[in-house]
């Protein structure tokens, strides 16, 4: 598993997972589950389009993840976020099917952009990888004050002059960003499970902001690299361990929270 | 519009919200270091009024004229602070944040700032809990963390929406001093909206106290008088002063004192 | 008249068989859809509606490949997905949809595994398809009996949770001081969303499971002031918005030459540009009081509190 060809797989789903850990730090820390789940959903017919059209699938992925953050904003200015969100994401999806009815050649593309293909990582693929993870991590780590300020509360930021509409579609932005590092590696269906169940075992492990980002990157990173191993040793598919490592880190983080405050109960018990 | 030691003049200011009137005609100003409670009833318009002074919302007619600085010199802490208990955060990163949470690029170690972060800690009187997580304090706790992050940037005014609701009676009391201690201190001018007055009674300067949308305003023994908030309500109101403390209650048969005690739930709390 | 008529309608439409099941079975998943999705709108939990749909459709697919009734695939996933999600304890809106997340991960990375599994009996990546874009065009006959059934039971759970549900939407503490069970009723809410949305998913699709539940319901809360109203004219719009998405995609035939556009594109659109339209005049007269659906501002509270 560690052959020349496999580098590359390596490479790429370390990037991968450390956008998705950092970003997911600030998904999980503004509950904004939903968006990310709907943001790389959303940007999967942006594939299919880009291939009918004939460009870069990854212009196709970053084009449509820009609809879906300008639906999600400007829809949720009128009313409910979340059916916000879900609206937009059918819309896309829904030219989504129009455009996989102009095509018929294109289901094993679409298996691998829902559910990832990690092993069909090509050398010329690591290059626009690597520049749009930094990217996204540069971004990430610029905004990191507003946006960490205005998901603890809109007013305080608003207070100092930070706007949380434009913090809200700046990280939207991000996500996007995100979104389209990731599609083409660990697929739109998984995605997101990478950035939330990292980044909610990471925020029970720290009490420091900054920490916690990177502690979620890097239990990331470790997710994926397990994924990829256990995928390659019993030939399942990865998303499927993808999946339920997020889960068990969500898991493990309540619990460890869950011990810790009874920690300090019997501490505060027993003074 | 302000003379010279006023911080803040709000004058004949209206406010309506989706086309219902919700303040009329409030008239105060506040000078340099002084405490103003902020009293009236759930309802009544108070945090209407904090976010006008912020800029917020936009009054329909009349003004409200900041000392020069605008918003940059308003410390304000909101009522609702509802946070997740999971949130990465130690009571002196939201402190930080005060300083520079509207900065691009993560917050470098810096011994200037950690000091100035530490200074205000320690006028808060939060040090002992520094390093624990937000989610993890107490109501009163966090409300120190809060004054502190909205203390930090050395405003002229300070904002407060409901300090005190939902802290026990020493916190109360802890809360106040501090407040007190900090507006002599740092020459801070304090607007401080409660629903009760009675543990402000001491420390306030002034007083605007709404109900119905109006307010009258002065001195508290100008303002808190039978026949000034009998005219403000519109109906008969008695002020009775006992032990120390002011109740303030509707005459009984009253035309309108029932829906009075309803909608102020405050002065018949004050009843044993 | 007559050519007025199949100006709208081409030649063949109400003679089509698989048009009219098409109408049939997408009028039911709309009607059923539209009536659930008011309370998941005022609840705010369009994602675990959402998320059910995925979980069930994906989970659906893998256990239709392992030969078991693909109906009872999807309600199997979807019900316990739905529980699985509600049974985390959490009470914060933004856990929730945490929790919904995680649970969405875990069940679509477990459908990746079984098409994974089954890919020597059938075609995995014809099924991904018909996860996302499920045809209704090709519904079979088969399934017609027990999708009924199972409409018909989410329906009338609803009549039976219709009053405590509501309350404990609107105001889950004043539900409990009512003594409603407030997360049972919760629990139950949500399983016959899996109920509903597993119906539609397999009839028209996961995009439009999604496109149903949501759509109309939102577009009804917009349009009415009481939820009765409200479950009505979702149920209303739902079917309209079907119906005229299936005319659409009909003619569309003979505009494009052949080609068309997906039935489900359509009624997405028209399901969308619709939510546009309502939100867009309601933003227009927002001096209006907000509709009584919403939890009253806080003068309407009789507290005693000190």
């Amino acid at each position: 598993m560690f052959d020349d060809f496999m580098v590359n797989t390596w490479i790429a789903a370390t990037l991968v997972a450390g956008v998705a850990g950092v970003v997911g730090f600030f998904v999980v820390i503004r509950g904004a589950s939903f968006a990310a789940h709907a943001l790389p959903l959303s940007a999967f017919p942006g594939a299919a389009a880009a291939n009918l059209v004939g460009v870069d699938q990854l212009i196709g992925v970053l084009a449509f993840s820009g609809f879906g953050v300008a639906g999600i904003s400007q829809l949720g200015r009128r009313g409910r976020r979340d059916v916000a969100t879900a609206l937009s994401l059918v819309m896309l999806l829904g030219l989504g099917a129009l455009f996989l009815s102009r095509t018929t050649e294109y289901f094993q593309a679409i298996y691998a952009l829902l559910f990832g293909e990690v092993l069909g990582v090509g050398a010329q693929d690591l290059a626009p990888l690597a520049a749009l993870s930094a990217v996204s991590i540069a971004l990430t780590l610029a905004l990191f004050r507003p946006l960490l300020l205005s998901s603890v509360s809109p007013e305080l930021a608003e207070t100092i002059s930070v706007s949380p509409r434009v913090m809200e579609v700046l990280f939207l932005v991000v996500v996007a960003l995100a979104t389209a590092v990731a599609l083409p590696v660990v697929g739109a269906l998984l995605v997101f499970s990478l950035m939330v169940g990292p980044a909610s075992a990471a925020r029970t492990l720290t009490s420091r902001p900054l920490a916690g980002l990177f502690i979620s990157a890097a239990i990331s990173i470790v997710t994926v690299w397990a994924s990829i191993a256990l995928s390659f040793a019993s030939d399942w598919p990865i998303g499927f361990f993808v999946g339920a490592l997020s889960a068990l880190g969500y898991l493990a983080g309540r619990t460890w929270a869950w011990v810790e405050i009874q920690g300090l109960s019997q501490f505060r018990r027993s003074r | 519009m302000l003379t010279r030691s006023e911080v803040l003049a709000v004058r004949q200011a209206s406010v309506s919200l989706s086309g219902h009137p919700i303040l009329k005609d409030i008239d105060f100003a506040l000078n340099a270091g002084e405490f103003c409670g902020l009293i009236g009833a759930n309802g009544s318009g108070k945090t209407t009024l904090l976010r006008t002074v912020l800029g917020f919302v936009m009054p329909t007619s009349g003004s409200v004229t900041m000392e020069a600085g605008g918003r940059a010199s308003i410390g304000y802490v909101p009522q609702k602070f509802i946070l997740d208990p999971y949130m990465p955060m130690r009571a002196r990163d939201l402190v930080a944040l005060g300083l520079d949470g509207n900065r691009l690029g993560v917050p470098l170690p810096s011994r200037g700032r950690r000091r100035k972060v530490d200074e205000m800690l320690e006028a808060v009187e939060a040090t002992p809990f520094a390093d624990q997580r937000i989610g993890s304090l107490s109501g009163g706790q966090q409300q120190r963390v809060l004054i502190a992050h909205a203390l930090i940037r050395r405003p002229r005014l300070l904002l407060l929406d409901e300090p005190l609701a939902n802290l026990d009676i020493r916190s109360v009391a802890g809360i106040v001093a501090l407040l007190r201690r900090v507006s002599r201190e740092l020459q801070t001018t304090v607007l401080l909206s409660a629903h009760d007055m009675n543990p402000l009674l001491s420390v306030m300067d002034r007083i605007v106290y709404l109900a119905h949308g109006r307010a009258a305003t002065g001195a508290i023994d100008a303002v808190v008088r039978t026949e000034v908030l009998s005219r403000l309500y519109g109906y008969h109101i008695d002020v009775v002063r006992v032990h120390g403390r002011v109740l303030v209650v509707a005459a009984e048969g009253e035309g309108d004192a029932q829906t009075a005690i309803q909608r102020d739930p405050v002065h018949v709390a004050q009843v044993p | 008249m007559t050519t007025l008529l199949s100006l709208v309608v081409a030649p063949g439409f109400f003679a089509s068989e698989p048009v009219r099941t098409a109408a049939v079975i997408g009028g039911a998943a709309a009607i059923v859809s539209g009536v659930v999705g008011v309370f998941t709108v005022i609840r705010g939990q369009s994602f675990a509606g959402h998320a059910l749909a995925d979980v069930s459709s994906a989970g659906g697919a893998g256990a239709f490949l392992l030969g078991i009734n693909p109906l009872s695939g999807f309600l199997l996933m979807g019900v316990l997905a739905a529980t699985s999600m509600e049974l985390v304890r959490v009470d914060r809106p933004s856990e929730r949809d945490l929790v919904t997340g995680i649970v969405t991960g875990a069940g679509l990375g477990v459908a990746a595994l079984l098409l994974y599994l089954n890919v020597t009996t059938s075609s995995t990546t014809g099924a991904a398809v018909t996860i996302m874009f499920g045809s209704m065009f090709t519904i079979s006959a088969s399934i017609v009996p027990l999708a009924i059934a199972v409409g018909l039971a989410a329906l009338s759970a609803m009549g039976v949770l219709y009053r405590p549900l509501l309350l404990s939407s609107l105001d889950p503490n004043l539900a409990a001081v009512q003594g409603v069970p407030v997360r049972l009723i919760g629990l139950l809410h949500l399983i016959v969303v899996a109920l509903a949305v597993a119906l539609s998913a397999i009839t028209v699709g996961a995009i439009l499971s999604t496109a149903l539940l949501i759509g109309p319901a939102a577009i009804a809360l917009n349009l009415a002031k009481r939820p009765s109203v409200a479950i009505f004219l979702a149920a209303v719009i739902g079917v309209a918005a079907t119906w005229g998405g299936i005319l659409l995609a009909y003619d569309s035939y003979e505009w494009t030459g052949g080609h068309g556009w997906p039935v489900s594109f359509c009624i997405v659109a028209l399901i969308f540009a619709a939510y546009v339209v309502v939100a867009e005049i309601r933003l227009g007269s927002r001096r209006q009081p907000e509709p009584g659906l919403k939890p009253r501002p806080r003068e309407g509270r009789a507290t005693t509190a000190g």
